[in-house]
């Protein structure tokens, strides 16, 4: 699966950088020819993924997240999200709709949202060592649109 | 965002401007709640007619200013969602929970 194009930055885990990290997704995902609604389903799901790093990865702290995106099989859109920080105690619990461990500011709806929004999602997490989300979504390529 | 409020007739209109993400929802919440509480309309409208963007930190949002109304015996509504927000509200299973009308201002 060789990459047409790919991308990797890393920022802090400060909240300012949500909408800069929406943006860059959509940036990236722009050579594949996007619906608006595409670029909608794609800066929700990487808003809840890094959203998910600043509150619940690093809670007391500012740490690293790194964020790769890349094109393969022409018209796949691969991101993955990644941090270093607290991990998942319990994945499948927290996978749940509505499950929330940070009280009554958050919905619990971040990775029901992930799922929904994008082709694939998979979570892999580690009690101390960090998390990673990998989400899929193919772009429908458009005959004659340009 | 920016918030746009006004109040009328025990209705108060909240315009949401911009985007909704976890970086701005808790000061807007507590805003709103504040207006609430000095307020205590019986009706609460949220305008989001100019609101671009909105992830489930904006659901959270509404879920508490909701549970907030019907706790002072009013009633929350949520008018003109965009593509976007309207999409999350959705996806949240929203849409059972809130009133949400589409096109033209709710007449108070």
């Amino acid at each position: 699966m060789k990459s047409s194009n790919y991308i990797k930055l890393e920022f802090p885990s400060v909240s300012a950088n949500e909408s800069f990290a929406r943006a860059c997704a959509a940036g990236f995902a722009a050579q594949l020819d996007p619906t608006l609604e595409e670029l909608g389903d794609i800066k929700t799901a990487v808003s809840e993924a890094v959203t998910n790093c600043i509150v619940h990865a690093y809670p007391d702290e500012i740490g690293t997240i790194v964020m790769k995106m890349r094109i393969f099989d022409g018209d796949r859109l691969e991101i993955v999200i990644r941090d270093k920080g607290r991990g998942i105690s319990d994945l499948s619990a927290a996978m749940q709709p509505m499950f929330t461990t940070g009280g009554e500011d958050r919905s619990g709806m971040g990775f029901t949202i992930m799922e929904s929004f994008m082709d694939k999602l998979k979570v892999r997490s580690a009690v101390g060592k960090g998390t990673s989300v990998t989400m899929l979504r193919r772009i429908k390529q458009r005959r004659g649109s340009r | 965002m920016k918030t746009v409020s006004k109040y009328s007739g025990s209705t108060l209109t909240v315009q949401l401007l911009g985007e909704l993400d976890h970086h701005c929802a808790q000061s807007a919440t507590e805003e709103i709640c504040d207006d609430l509480d000095h307020l205590l309309p019986a009706e609460l409208v949220l305008d989001l007619r100019h609101l671009s963007f909105m992830d489930s930190s904006g659901i959270a949002l509404m879920l508490r200013v909701s549970r907030r109304m019907s706790e002072n015996g009013g009633r929350l509504i949520i008018v003109n969602p965009r593509p976007q927000p309207f999409r999350v509200l959705e996806a949240a299973g929203v849409l059972r929970l809130i009133e949400i009308r589409s096109g033209g201002e709710v007449t108070t």
